[in-house]
């Protein structure tokens, strides 16, 4: 479909940049102060209560970015975190990873290094 | 054509062979959303994204028609029965 090739080089680079930049960033449905989807909400309230301070990119203004970035994380939804330039999960594995502890100790691993 | 409850399933089998299939349609109209529980033994020594990007990759057809996918469980057999017999000792007490 016409939409196979939409990480372009140029795209990836920008999205290194972006995922390096700040220790954590959450693409996702509309802004981390108006999320515009369940899932993405649920994430932008874990990062809140865990006081993490983040980046968000709202993918909906955005449909190169939006296909690119499946691309770029093999991951297929959004919303879509990145921890320390890594992806990181979406949003039942950031669910699961907040209950068993492991994202407070990612983040916290993030934040020192 | 939408994506059904049954096909989610029956791909979800042949792909991960799984011992236990739980797929719930949670559309409630809007379109095609799905939440999986799946125990299968090809997650063994998977971490959790791992495991995730298997269940997509064996959707990545349907993923292009579901609105929403939420996997609420991907543990391997062992996983499961010792989940299991949590649950049931924690019902009993």
């Amino acid at each position: 479909s016409s939409i196979r090739c939409a990480l372009t080089p140029a795209l990836k680079t920008t999205l290194d940049k972006v995922v390096t930049s700040h220790k954590v960033v959450l693409f996702m449905k509309g802004t981390k102060d108006f999320p515009q989807c369940g899932f993405s909400q649920t994430v932008v309230q874990i990062l809140k209560s865990l006081n993490v301070p983040f980046e968000s990119v709202n993918i909906l203004e955005n449909e190169l970015l939006r296909q690119g970035l499946k691309d770029y994380s093999s991951w297929p939804t959004f919303p879509q975190l990145y921890i320390d330039g890594e992806f990181f999960g979406g949003c039942d594995i950031t669910v699961e990873a907040y209950k068993s502890g492991e994202l407070q100790e990612q983040v916290e691993k993030a934040m020192c290094s | 054509m939408g994506v059904t409850k049954e096909l989610v399933e029956s791909t979800l089998k042949s792909k991960l062979n799984p011992s236990h299939l739980e797929v719930v349609d949670t559309s409630g109209g809007c379109g095609a959303s799905f939440a999986i529980e799946i125990v299968s033994e090809q997650f063994e020594g998977k971490r959790l994204l791992e495991r995730h990007r298997l269940v997509n990759a064996a959707l990545v057809e349907e993923m292009k028609e579901i609105h929403a996918l939420s996997i609420k469980k991907a543990v391997t057999p062992a996983q499961w029965k010792q989940q299991q017999e949590t649950q049931q000792s924690t019902s009993a007490a």
